[in-house]
């Protein structure tokens, strides 16, 4: 499939705002003012950059437990994603969902959550809603290896290929559910193999490159919006960091370690480099890129530590649509 | 106005909001045209509406909920039914963490307009997986609403009210109470605001509070009571969230005595919220102890004689009410 520059440029320039949102948000948590835990995407960005390059701003995504780059990707303002990590009144949440479940509807994320696999059958709802609604909307469904061992995931796929749903599911398989790696939990050797079950077609991708899980997704979503139903796609990855806060990630082995975060497998470096040699980018412009793009997300990082806590009665507010 | 059943009156509640607006739409498990719900509450409906919008689902709970909940946020809304109060376990994370916290933990950002009907309640032989009675958990869970209709009057503006509220509602619904008659309402805007009681039998000596079933048998009691010359009101608060407090602490305040029935276990049942409600704000009205009347701490036994035991009767409710007059 022949990409066109504008897209590669896209793909690139996606995939680096998410490294330094979230590099902005380890300084925040070295500085100590991130409450609670993280869930950080770093490793993992050309995932979301090149899953949501293929979306409209119409579709939908729902996000998993390790959402930050999702909504990042999906055009969420950073101000407010970074406020809300940092749980502030102007967060996108009010401060009352921080990195767990951070989201912004108004560009199409429907949430990310706590409960590991809960996603799934929202997204169903929301694809049969896309679907009732006589709409050409398309959702894409986050969620991790350790999801895909969750009741839900046999329910949603089922349900998602009995009602021929416009859904496209992202395994984002980077092999650890927290600290368990996926050969204990998963007697195939890729999730993909379980789609099969429920005669949902599925393909196996290099998580890490940005513009393979791109044209896996183009395609998916192409069926999707033709009415021919939901797709699998397994992203493989890897964590650059542990699974959460505290978590140096002893438990991975040096060898596969070394090899996932070698410079040559890097996200941001596969997709500046097949950039670069397909002539959509000179280095220069990827430099400039990167100056841009660091401006914004220093100038969110300031926004968010200069925003004010809410007052501490709001926690009372917004439980129902009219205080009861 | 007609006397149709309680079966007829939720449909009818459910069919005006259909054709009134179409994104109301059913899913669940065998809703639809094979055998039009277990209980038979949307036969007919598939006829009407076609497979698309009563939607026959798998054997899938958890997803069931979760579909309402993507459908509730992107537009459409749903109503699910999850065929027995049992099976509602098996999808409390979609009702309760994710359904009922959305809007709060998105700050704000989103309604989620959805309505999960089901039944609780024993009385039919059906053992510990087909009986229960669960209301207390979801009034347990802050953003849900909490529909709790014994009668045919009630039923009807109650599915219509919760239709179309912008919050989830958890709407449940009796086994024994689906046959049972009363005149109602024709008029397609007959709505019953959430959180007004309603005064079932006005009365100056006690006052019975209680849901469902017990309530039929409160009013039967009540009236074997105005024989021996104690005069019972009979109070029903059709919604427990929001939950008319009001009309409970005046009613207390006239009758100074109080006692509470339901069909749930007993610890830590909605009796026992309401109990500790009038303790705060009604204390220095009440002559008497607060009774609670409900089913013992144990899993809904089968055999017949085990579950009549267990399920409140009218004697224990009388003697409730003698005990403190």
């Amino acid at each position: 499939m022949a990409v066109d520059k504008k897209t590669l440029k896209e793909l690139f320039s996606r995939t680096l705002k998410i490294r330094l949102f979230e590099e902005k948000v380890w300084d925040l948590f070295g500085e100590n003012i991130v409450p609670g835990t993280l869930h950080l995407y770093l490793g993992q960005e050309a995932v979301a950059a090149g899953v949501t390059t293929a979306l409209k701003k119409s579709d939908w995504i729902q996000s998993s437990h390790r959402g930050h780059g999702h909504v990042v990707a999906k055009g969420a303002d950073m101000n407010a994603a970074l406020a809300e990590l940092l749980g502030k009144k102007t967060g996108s949440c009010k401060g009352k969902g921080g990195s767990m479940h951070i989201t912004q509807l108004d560009v199409g994320v429907l949430g990310a959550t706590g409960v590991v696999a809960s996603g799934l059958p929202i997204a169903v709802g929301a694809a049969l809603s896309c679907q009732m609604r006589k709409t050409d909307e398309v959702v894409a469904c986050f969620f991790g290896d350790g999801a895909s061992n969750n009741g839900t995931f046999g329910e949603s796929l089922n349900m998602s290929a009995i009602w021929k749903l416009p859904l496209v599911w992202i395994v984002e398989n980077n092999f650890y559910a927290m600290g368990t790696p996926i050969k204990m939990t998963c007697p195939s050797s890729t999730v993909a193999q379980r789609a099969e079950a429920y005669c949902i077609p599925s393909k196996v991708v290099d998580g890490n490159n940005a513009l393979e899980v791109y044209e896996a997704t183009i395609e998916a979503v192409k069926r999707a919006r033709e009415g021919g139903g939901p797709t699998l796609i397994e992203c493989q990855t890897y964590r650059m960091k542990g699974h959460s806060r505290f978590d140096p990630a002893k438990y991975r082995p040096k060898e596969e370690a070394d090899y996932w975060l070698s410079e040559e497998k890097d996200a941001v470096n596969v997709i500046q480099k097949i950039a670069i040699e397909q002539g959509a980018i000179t280095e220069k412009d990827a430099d400039k890129i990167r100056a841009k793009l660091q401006k914004d997300v220093d100038k969110a990082g300031e926004f968010a530590k200069k925003s004010e806590f809410p007052e501490p009665a709001e926690a009372l507010d917004d439980v129902f649509a009219e205080a009861i | 106005m007609a006397e149709i059943t309680y079966r007829e009156a939720l449909k009818q509640g459910l069919r005006e909001e259909m054709l009134r607006d179409e994104r109301v739409f059913l899913l669940g498990e065998d809703i639809g045209l094979n055998w039009g719900g277990a209980f038979k509450v949307s036969k007919g409906l598939a006829e009407e509406f076609g497979e698309d919008r009563v939607r026959d689902t798998p054997i899938s709970e958890n997803t069931i909920a979760g579909a309402a909940v993507g459908a509730a946020i992107t537009g459409m809304v749903p109503v699910a039914e999850i065929m027995f109060g049992d099976l509602i376990t098996l999808a409390m994370d979609q009702i309760c963490n994710q359904a009922a916290k959305m809007r709060y933990m998105f700050g704000g950002q989103t309604s989620v307009p959805l309505v999960i009907r089901t039944v609780f309640g024993g009385g039919k032989n059906l053992a510990s997986h087909h009986s229960q009675s669960l209301e207390s958990w979801f009034m347990h869970t802050p953003g849900l609403k909490v529909a709790v209709p014994a009668f045919a009057s009630d039923v009807k503006g109650l599915i219509k009210t919760a239709i179309r509220d912008p919050d989830p509602v958890l709407f449940a619904e009796h086994k024994l109470v689906y046959d049972k008659t009363e005149e109602v309402p024709d008029d397609e805007d007959y709505l019953i605001p959430f959180g007004q009681a309603k005064v079932r039998r006005e009365g100056a000596d006690v006052t019975l509070w209680g849901t469902f079933l017990m309530l039929h048998k409160a009013l039967e009691v009540a009236e074997e009571l105005q024989k021996e010359g104690i005069s019972v009101e009979v109070i029903d608060p059709r919604t427990l969230v929001p939950l008319d407090t009001k009309t409970l602490i005046e009613s207390v305040k006239k009758t100074g005595r109080l006692v509470l029935v339901t069909e749930e276990t007993k610890t830590g049942a909605t009796t026992a919220e309401v109990a500790a409600i009038v303790q705060e704000e009604a204390f220095d009205w009440l002559d008497a102890p607060i009774k609670r009347v409900n089913a013992p701490d144990t899993p809904v036994p089968f055999s017949p004689p085990l579950e009549n035991f267990f399920i409140p009767d009218n004697k224990r409710i009388a003697q409730a009410v003698r005990d403190i007059v």
